[in-house]
Parts: structure tokens; sequence; C-alpha cells
């Protein structure tokens, strides 16, 4: 159904992502913000599997499989990432990321 | 051959005294350990005598000559396959002539001590010390080898040190013993390099090879030439340069007059008679090879030469009695090493050296005698300053009659010993160069002068206002002096050059009155001047001094030598070697070490910042990090 | 099974003794009778070695045992002992002794000083009798970690800096040493073969001159850094400074010994042929260090500095006879390490007693000492005329050795560096009686020092076992001539073997 749209459309758009993902990964203070930019990362590599699956190896499935694979890491990570956020914030009733640095030298 | 391996009882005996009352210190009563001591000496006495004896009327000579004789002997220390240090006992003319000598006057002043000495507290210290002081002196004539003599050189610095500063509560005594003991190490250095050379050159520390007629010292070492001088002539003056700091010639003099912070026995013994003439000894234990080494053994003439004039001058100005006799001993040592210096080798060209030997040997009688006498006055005046005494002639009868004595032997009026053996001196200076005999001449002269002016400042002139009448010291000091002034009257009849000579061949001397006369009218010109000018106490005297104006101050400050030496240990050695020394070693060496340790923490704490524990910073380098990567790798791909 | 594991055993026992122990006494006294059975063992020891030489036994190294320790590798626990190293035996013995007593009044923590003491001790005995590279180095390492908490805990003045800045550069140290011995190691057997760290065997073969000249500087200032050697001498001053009494003797007079003891046993005689080339480099530093440590000596005013100084001096010394490189000269070198040992551990042990009574080491806060304690003043005085070369004392025997053997080298340049070296002799007088007079002689400043006392039973004992060494040896200096030169054979046959003494 996407036969007219090229390559680049998706990889244009899940480099954007990507990179969207990492700025605000770096640049964002706030735990839940950060993870959100996780998942940006993460989907943006899944909408390149699904693009390349499609075009390399029409017949076949294995890009959307691990695609699938990775939604459902993804949920069970976030899970596991806000059950840490929560404990982080009940112990210092704030989740800025500048202030979790007891383990530096 | 007669056996002399007893003779290394001589110095067993006072080792064994000596640690013996060391160890027991203040058990016994001190007067135990004075007499211990004593006796201990008297039985050395004897023992010399016998040796003495046995030596030059009973054993044979070879070929009409005194042979050396290796008494007893053993290995202390193997060195390389060819060095080895032993000790032991060599008997020969001059070493048995200083037994005699050192027994002698050690046991008077043993005795003498007894009284003088009688409630110090270092009682028992000062008898043990002085056994010690024996045991090295004995040790170091009757030496073997170059090395035994060295060891024992050094132990008698130490006891000399040790005794200086017997007074060891007083600063000025332990600034002496110091001084003492530094400047003759300074000289001992050169007597170690002065060894080093010649055992390198030779191969061998041992006199008999050494000094023998196929000595190894006349053939080695003459090749290699520094400064225009063989090896073995600098190895010679290496050892001459020991000789001088125990000797005190100059430069290396300025201990003596310091030394006689010591108790007056103490200097009686050690700083007149025996330790002094160490020096002297040492030159003529090793003639033969000095006399090879021509311009070496021109350089100890002219030293002694010197000395014996310079310290004659200084003697003239001093009014601290026993800094006189210090300086006079050290004008007296001049002269031996002055006759050494001009003499030739064997037979009668050996005429300087038995003059040297035979003036040693007098000199010690009346040299001592001058000591104790002095500690007599001492001893009942309380002062050591003669403008603070006179007249004292009827209060210490014997102390006067025997100083007298020493006076004119000293002076050189005949028929006292000091006459005999001074004029062998003048004569075999006379024939070797005229300038050192006009010197000698002067020095006979001015010998006889501030003998006199000492002699009348203390017994003649007015009563001074003494604390407590003076009053004769006890037998125990009196029988020495007597003893003593026997000595010096009689020491002189001695036929020397039948028994002592340079190579062991008797000979006769006659005596050439040309010199002699002469020698005796310029002494007694000598006490003539003096006798004007200290007899009655007058102010001709000071005004000759104001008249003599910045020489006379010059020589009064002892020609600023002290002054010379504390500015090159003191400025140079301490403000400009030692002090940078130790700032370099805690800033520049330590320094270096601590900036090591220092640039290794700024650099770790420089690093430990990378480990923030901002987790972005770490995202944002491993990002960086991987984006860096791939664009290397796609670089490189494309390439 | 050799006796000599006994001298490791003995020291473990003590420490197990001390642990067991429950009050100061009991603590002291196992330490006592555990060094005194060390002493006791050393002098049999001495006997025993000096009866198999004079039956005729003439194998280079007695009583010898062999146990393989860790295959793969070829490690070997190899012991055994000749002339040198039963001297270094004797030495360490004497100063333990007396160390043991001289800490009699340690009353922080005695358990743990007295088993980190014997401990050290320990370590120093496995070093001089191992003849295993690997085994030496082991010792080395369990001789010189003590001394970190021993200075650390116990010491005084800026003590962490001292004991920090002691032990890094010791350990600098000890990485070249292992650097080196590895480099014997790997080059041991050069023609194929196994390799081994058996210095006897390694002494057979000859390593390549490539890997000699590469590792003869590791080994060389590896163990010079324990042995004075200027400039990395600078731990010596601060670290006996702020050690205890009992460690600064020890410390000065054995730990020091071992880095002599290496450069002669492992860098000069398993790399001889580099050693004859680059003597003259390490020559040029001793005789600095000879003549500088005297020189600094001269202007300090602590005790302990001044005899730190003094100790540089006389420990440069032994690093300079042992690269003269002939036997006179070796052996005035293991004399030289004797002597100085002794005495340097009486110095300190003295300096530890005035500071006990005092609280100064301050020359010129002191004066007068002698009339209030004659015993440790004469002692005083008797260690100053022993280290400045007192004929009747150690110091002169080995002093002379070494200067007459340097003097008989060929070489004029080493000729002239022995007359610097002599030099120093004077300057040593100087500081001693420097000390000796403003210490020990003249008035009592201090009206205080009116009323200290002299010394009591156990410092008496320390002191006059350390003064019975330095005149024994002084005296009749023959026997530890001859029993050293008995040693020396076969290391010299070797270095004579490696290149020319005459350049």
């Amino acid at each position: 159904m996407f036969e007219g749209v090229p390559i680049h459309w998706f990889l244009v758009l899940s480099t954007v992502m990507f990179f969207i993902g990492i700025y605000g990964f770096l640049v964002r203070k706030n735990l839940i913000t950060m993870l959100m930019s996780i998942e940006l990362i993460l989907n943006s590599v899944c909408i390149n599997f699904v693009a390349f699956n499609k075009i390399l190896y029409p017949g076949h499935l294995e890009g959307m499989y691990f695609t699938l694979f990775i939604i459902a890491v993804a949920a069970a990570e976030a899970s596991v990432a806000i059950a840490i956020i929560i404990n982080i914030y009940r112990r210092i009733v704030n989740i800025d990321v500048e202030n979790m640095n007891e383990m530096k030298y | 051959m007669i056996d002399f391996s007893y003779t290394i009882w001589i110095l067993l005996i006072p080792l064994i005294v000596f640690v013996g009352t060391g160890l027991t210190g203040n058990r016994f009563k001190p007067n135990v350990t004075g007499i211990i001591g004593t006796t201990g000496l008297g039985i050395n006495f004897l023992l010399a005598i016998i040796t003495a004896y046995k030596y030059f009327f009973v054993l044979d000579k070879v070929g009409g000559a005194f042979q050396k004789v290796l008494g007893f002997n053993m290995t202390w220390l193997h060195l390389t396959d060819k060095l080895h240090i032993d000790i032991g006992v060599l008997l020969d003319p001059i070493s048995v002539m200083m037994l005699i000598v050192i027994t002698t006057v050690s046991f008077m002043v043993h005795i003498y001590s007894l009284g003088y000495m009688k409630g110090e507290k270092g009682f028992a210290r000062f008898f043990s010390i002085l056994s010690l002081f024996s045991f090295s002196m004995l040790g170091l004539v009757i030496a073997t080898n170059i090395f035994q003599m060295y060891i024992f050189w050094e132990l008698v610095g130490v006891s000399s040190f040790l005794l200086i500063g017997f007074y060891y509560e007083k600063d000025s005594a332990v600034a002496a013993s110091k001084k003492a003991f530094i400047v003759t190490r300074f000289a001992d250095l050169g007597f170690l390099i002065g060894i080093l050379l010649l055992s390198y050159n030779t191969g061998t520390f041992d006199f008999i090879t050494l000094t023998g007629p196929n000595s190894p010292a006349f053939t080695s070492g003459q090749g290699i030439m520094f400064l225009g001088m063989s090896t073995m002539t600098w190895s010679m003056l290496f050892i001459f340069m020991g000789g001088a700091g125990k000797s005190a010639m100059f430069p290396l003099h300025i201990w003596l007059p310091d030394a006689m912070e010591g108790p007056t026995p103490v200097s009686a013994l050690i700083h007149a008679a025996t330790m002094v003439v160490a020096g002297v000894y040492l030159v003529a234990r090793m003639f033969p090879i000095f006399h090879h080494e021509q311009s070496g053994l021109e350089i100890v003439a002219w030293v002694g030469g010197f000395t014996s004039l310079f310290a004659a001058v200084i003697a003239c100005t001093q009014y601290d009695i026993k800094r006189v006799l210090a300086y006079s001993t050290m004008s007296q040592i001049g002269m031996m090493m002055l006759a050494l210096g001009v003499s030739g080798y064997g037979g009668e060209e050996g005429l300087g050296y038995m003059a040297s030997m035979f003036h040693l040997f007098t000199h010690a009688f009346f040299k001592a005698l001058l000591f104790l006498g002095a500690g007599a006055i001492i001893h009942s005046v309380h002062s050591n300053y003669m403008n603070e005494m006179g007249g004292l002639r009827k209060y210490l009868p014997i102390t006067h009659a025997t100083f007298l004595i020493a006076c004119l032997a000293i002076a050189g009026i005949p028929p006292f010993a000091g006459f005999f053996s001074k004029d062998e001196i003048l004569v075999a200076t006379f024939h070797h160069n005229k300038i050192l005999f006009a010197m000698a001449y002067l020095v006979a002269g001015m010998t006889a002068f501030y003998m006199f002016r000492l002699y009348y400042n203390v017994f003649w002139g007015k009563d001074q206002h003494y604390h407590h009448t003076p009053h004769e010291a006890p037998a125990t000091m009196t029988v020495p002096l007597i003893v003593l002034a026997i000595g010096s009257t009689f020491a002189g009849f001695i036929p020397f050059s039948k028994l002592v000579t340079s190579d062991g061949m008797p000979f006769e001397t006659h005596t050439e009155w040309g010199i002699a006369i002469p020698a005796v009218f310029i002494a007694l010109v000598g006490i003539g001047i003096a006798t004007v000018l200290y007899m009655r106490k007058s102010e001709t005297s000071k005004k000759i001094s104001i008249a003599l104006g910045g020489f006379y101050t010059a020589a009064f400050n002892k020609f600023y030598i002290d002054q010379v030496y504390l500015f090159i240990t003191k400025k140079i050695l301490f403000n400009l070697v030692s002090r940078p020394i130790a700032w370099f070693d805690r800033h520049i060496v330590d320094g270096a070490m601590n900036q090591i340790a220092f640039v290794t923490n700024v650099a770790s704490d420089k690093i430990k910042g990378f480990q923030s524990g901002q987790l972005q910073q770490y995202a944002l380098a491993f990002v960086s990090g991987v984006i860096g990567l791939a664009l290397l790798f796609i670089y490189l791909w494309t390439n | 099974m050799s006796f000599l594991l006994l001298f490791i055993v003995i020291p473990v026992l003590t420490t197990i003794g001390i642990f067991f122990s429950k009050t100061h006494m009991q603590v002291k006294w196992t330490a006592v009778i555990g060094m005194g059975c060390q002493l006791i063992l050393a002098g049999t020891l001495i006997y025993l070695f000096l009866a198999a030489r004079a039956a005729g036994n003439t194998a280079e190294i007695l009583f010898s045992t062999d146990m393989v320790w860790y295959k793969n590798l070829n490690i070997h626990f190899f012991i055994g002992v000749d002339g040198v190293s039963v001297a270094m035996i004797g030495l360490t013995s004497i100063v333990i002794f007396a160390g043991i007593f001289a800490s009699w009044d340690v009353t922080d923590l005695p358990r743990e000083f007295f088993t980190s003491l014997i401990l050290l001790a320990g370590g120093v005995f496995g070093f001089f009798i191992s003849l295993d590279l690997f085994t030496l180095f082991l010792f080395y390492e369990i001789a010189v970690i003590p001394m970190y908490l021993l200075i650390g805990i116990w010491g005084s003045g800026p003590r962490h800096y001292s004991a920090m800045k002691l032990t890094l550069m010791l350990m600098g140290g000890s990485a070249l040493i292992m650097l080196g011995l590895l480099g014997l190691y790997f080059n041991s057997a050069p023609g194929g073969g196994q390799l081994t760290f058996n210095i006897i065997q390694i002494s057979k073969v000859t390593i390549p001159m490539a890997a000699q000249r590469f590792f003869f500087p590791f080994l060389f200032i590896g163990f010079g850094v324990l042995g004075a050697l200027f400039p990395f001498h600078t731990w010596s001053p601060d670290g006996h400074a702020s050690a205890p009494t009992a460690v600064s003797m020890l410390h000065a007079g054995v730990l020091m010994k071992l880095g002599g003891y290496g450069c002669y046993r492992v860098a000069v005689f398993l790399l001889p042929g580099a050693a004859h080339e680059m003597a003259w480099i390490f020559l040029i530093l001793t005789t600095i260090g000879v003549v500088y440590g005297a020189f600094g000596a001269i202007w300090q005013k602590d005790l302990k500095y001044i005899n730190a100084y003094s100790s540089v001096s006389h420990c440069s010394l032994v690093l300079f006879a042992v690269l003269m490189m002939n036997q006179t000269a070796m052996n005035g070198a293991i004399m030289q390490m004797i002597s100085h040992g002794i005495m340097t551990a009486l110095f300190f042990a003295l300096i530890g007693m005035i500071y006990g009574r005092t609280h100064t080491r301050y020359i010129n806060e002191m004066g007068g000492l002698m009339k209030v304690m004659p015993f440790l003043a004469v002692a005083y005085v008797i260690g100053g005329l022993a280290s400045l070369g007192l004929p009747g004392f150690s110091g002169f025997v080995a002093e002379m050795t070494i200067f007459v053997g340097s003097f008989q080298h060929n070489d004029v340049f080493h000729r002239v560096c022995t007359i610097l070296a002599v030099s120093s002799i004077v300057v040593t007088a100087v500081y001693i009686l420097r000390v000796v007079g403003i210490l020990l002689l003249g008035k009592i400043k201090n009206p205080e020092f009116n009323h200290i006392t002299d010394g009591k039973w156990f410092d008496r004992i320390s002191i006059v076992v350390l003064i019975i060494g330095i005149t024994a040896i002084g005296m009749a200096p023959l026997w530890l001539s001859d029993m050293i030169n008995n040693g020396l054979v076969p290391v010299m046959q070797r270095i004579l073997l490696a290149g020319p003494v005459l350049h």
C-alpha cells in the first residue's frame, strides 16, 4: 500500500525520531521524559526494521516479528523503569536526573 | 739472637690497664686507679730500659750497624694478596730511643699527676685515658708497618682529643679538643692518601722492606709525574702532611696552642714530649725514601725552618705561660724537622738525622720539665698568666731550680742537654743551606730570649697579690721535676752518634767550635736582653712592643692564622658548601621526589572529574563516541 | 632439610607466641626469647660455618635445601649460605636483639608492634638465606611492607607523610627490581632449556650482553633505592626521623643493607659484564653520595637527620666499594655493611633513649648531657668515634679495606674517586664532633635536664650488645674478613671472567 513511498522517507522519519530521542535523553532532566525519549529511539528503530524488511526481503516477516518483540520488551522495560522511578521518587521526592549522582568518584 | 718477643707486653700492659680501669670506672677509689696506672707504666719503663740495654749493648751488630729487629709480628687483617696489616714490634735505634723517651716521660707524668690531679672529679678517667695514650704512642713507635703506625696514629689523636677535653664542662676546652682532632684528622687524610699512593706503587706496607737498601719505593712510582713531581714524591709529601699535622707544623699548627686547655701533665706528656714529635718520628722512619725523593725532603726542611722561626716570634709576645711553652714546642719541633730536612743518608752524611733524633730526645726531657714546672706554678698561684705572677722563687725553691735548668737547657747553654743537640742541628744546617742556617741561628737566640722572659716574669720581680701564699708542690710533683732536671742536665753527654744514626752505622762527631761558640753567644745575648727587660718589671718592654707596632700586634694575635681557618671553615665550608648541600637535598632532590608525588596527585584529581555521576554526561560521551566511531568507519569504508 | 629453615620458622613462631600473650610483659619476653634464640642460632651458624670450612668443605653454598615450590615456572624454595650471607645474618640477629630491648617502653599496641617488628626481621633473615630470585624478592617485600605500618602507626612527627614516602619510593625500587628479575629469568637459559630463578644456576650461564646492558640499571637502581643511592636517598632522612627507635635501628641497620646485598648478590654478580661497562656512572653517583651525605649532615639540627645523612654517606660507600669490583673492596663493602649496621643501630638506639628523656631531638636545645647520663653519653661518644673510623672499632676496618682495595684499581678514574671518597673521613669527624660537643659536653643548658636519669637495664643491654659487636670486629677483624673473603671467591671469579677490570 506504500508502493509509491520511497525508502528515504522512512529513513528520514526514523532518523529524525532517533535524534529527537537522543536529544531528549541528553537534555531533559525529568526521568519520565527521558524514558519517553528512549521509547522514541526504540520506535525509530522499529520503523527502520519494518521498512527494510519490506524493501529488502518482501516475502519474509523477520523484521515485523522483531519489531513486535521490541515493543514487548519495551513495555516490560518501561514498567521496570517506572517502578525504579517511583522508588527514587519515594526516596528523594524528586525525579530530576541531576540529583542522582551518588555513584561518582 | 736475643728473643725480643716479650716486647709485645710493652703494648699489652697499658692496654690492659686502660680496659680494666675504663670498665671499672669509678667503682674503685680514685687513688687505686691512679696507682694501678702508674705501676703499669713503671713496669713498662723497666721493660723499655731492659730492651734498650739488650738492643744497644748485647745484640750483635751486623757489619758494624744496628739492625732492625722484628720482636713480634702477627697479621691483623688481610687486604689484598700482597697487602696485609700486621701488628708487631719493630726494634731499631730510633724506636728503642722513643721507647725510652715515652716510658720515662709518661712514668714521670703519671707520678706527677697523682699529686697534680688530686681531688679532681675525673681522676680515674684521667688515668685511664693516660694509659690509652701510652698504649697508642708506644704502638706508634714500635710499628712494623706504616699501616700499624696509622692505626696508632689515630688512636693517639683520639686520646689527645679526650685529654684536651678533659674538663668537658668548659666550653673552651671542648672547642680546643674539637679543633685539635679535626685539624689533625685533616692532616691524617693526607697521611692516608700518602699510604694509599705508597702501597699502590710499592705493594707493601712493611717498614723493613720500604726503608731497606732495595726498597721498591726507589724504583717504582717514578715515571708518572704530576705537577713536576713523581708519584713517590707526592706520596711522601702527603705522608709528611700527616706528620706536619701531628707535629704542629705551619700551617697545620693552630691546634697546638689551644690544646693547652687540657690539664698540664697532659700538655707535658702529649703536647710537648711525645705525641707532637710523632711527625718527626714519621719522617725519620721513612727517611730513606724521603732522602731518595730529594725535593720532598727540601720541603720538609723549609717547613720546619719556617715554623721554627714563626713560632719563636709568636712565643716572644704571649703572656699565658703554657702558650709560650706551646709555641716554644712548635719552634723546637721545627728545628727537628729542619735537621731532618737538611740531612743526608748514611754515616756522617746523616748528621742532621742524628741531630734531629738527639734533639728530640733531649727536648723531651727539658720540655716535659718546663711543662711540669709550669704545672707546679699554676698549681700554686691558680693562674696561667705570667703578668699575674712574680717573685715566686722564694716560695717555690725546687720548682725554681729545676725550671732554671730547663731554661738553660732549651736555651742551649753548655753543659746542659740542649746545647749538644742544638749544636749538631746548627752544624748540619750550616753545611746544607746558609739561609736555613741563619733562620735556625736566629731561632736559637729568640728561644733563649723568650724562655728567660718567661723565667724572669714568673720567678723574679715583685710579688703579686696572691689569694693565698704560694706553696711548694707535694713530693709526688717535685720528684718527677728533679728526675727530669737530672735528665735535662746529663742527657747531652750520651754519645748519640754511636747509637742512633740514619743507617745504623755509628760515627764520630766533632764539635765545630766555629758554630758552637757563636750559638752560645747568641743564646747569651738573648738571655741578656731578657734580663735587662724583665728581671725587674720595667716599662721598656712595653715601649719596644709599641715601637714594633703592627708586627707586634700581628705576632700577638698569632698572625691571624686562626681567623683564616675560621673563615675557611665557618664561612666557606659551612656556609658555602654544607648549607647549600643541605638546602639542595631538601629542596631539589627531595623536592623532585615530592614533585613527582604532587604531579601524580594533581593528575588523578583532574581525571576523577570525568566520573561525575551525571547520567546524561555519560550518555553524551557514549553517543558522541558512537557517532564519532560511525563517522570514522564510514570514512574508512568509503576510502 | 637444612636447619637454616629455623631462621624463618623462629620469627613465625615468635609472632604466634606474641599473638597468644596476654600482658605487655609476656609480649616483650616472648619477643626477647624468640630473638635470643635467633641470636644463638646465628652464633651457632657462624661456628658451624667456620668449622665446616676449616674441615675443608669448599662447596660454594653450605647447608642448602632445595624444594620445588611452583613447578610450571620452575620456582624453587632454595636456601643456603656462603660467607657473606652468614656475616649478614649475624648482623641482623644482633640488631634485632638489641632492637627489642630498645623498644622496651613501647606501650601503645605492643602486641601489634612487636609482631610487625619480628615479621620484618623474619623477612630480612629470609632474604639473606634465599638463593632463588623469586623467594628473594618475596622476602624483600615481606621486609619492606611492615615498615609502612611501623612508621605510620608508632612513628612521630609527620609520620603519615614519611611512611608514605618511604614505602612508595621503596615500592618504586621494587618495581624496577621485579622487572630486572624477570629479565634475568627470561634470559636464564640463552641456549634454550628450562628457565630458572636459581641464582647459582644463573651465575653459571652468560647472559647476552644486550640483555645485561638493559637490565643492569633496573636491578642496580632498584636495590640502590634501598641502599641510599644518590639521588634516590631522600626517603631516608624523613623515614628515619619519623620512625620509632627500634624501627630506625632495624631500618638503617639492616634493611638498608638489603639494598647493598642485592646490588652485590644480584646486580653485579649475575650481570657482571654490564656492571663492568656501567660502573662508572654509578661510581660517580656513589662518590657524590659519600661526600654529599657527609656535608649534608653538618648542617642538620635534628639528631635523627644527622644520623640519616651519615647513613647515606656510609651506605653510599658500600655501593661504591661494590662497584670497584675487586676482592678487597668487595670485602670492605660487606664489612662496611656490618659495621655500619651495628653502628647506626647503636646511634638510633641512643637517640631514641635521649629523646625519651629530653623530649627533643634538636641538638641546640640540649647540652652537657655527659654529666647527667654518663653511660648513654659515653656510648654515644663510642658510637661517634666508631662512625668516624677510629681504629679499634669496626668502622676503621671496613673503611680502610674499602679504601685500600679501591685504590688498587688500575684505572686512574677509580683512584680519583677513591681519593674523593677518602676525604669524607674529615667531614665525618667534623659533624660527629660537632654533635658530641654540642649535645654531650659543655654545661647543661636546660635546668630541667638536671633530673633526667641514665640508661635503665634494658637500655644498657641493648647498647652493650651493640658496642660489643663494634669492638669485637674492630679489634680482631681477621676471622670476619677471612669468612667474607671465602664467600667472595666464586663471585670474584665470575666477575673477573666477565670482563677485564683493567679498562
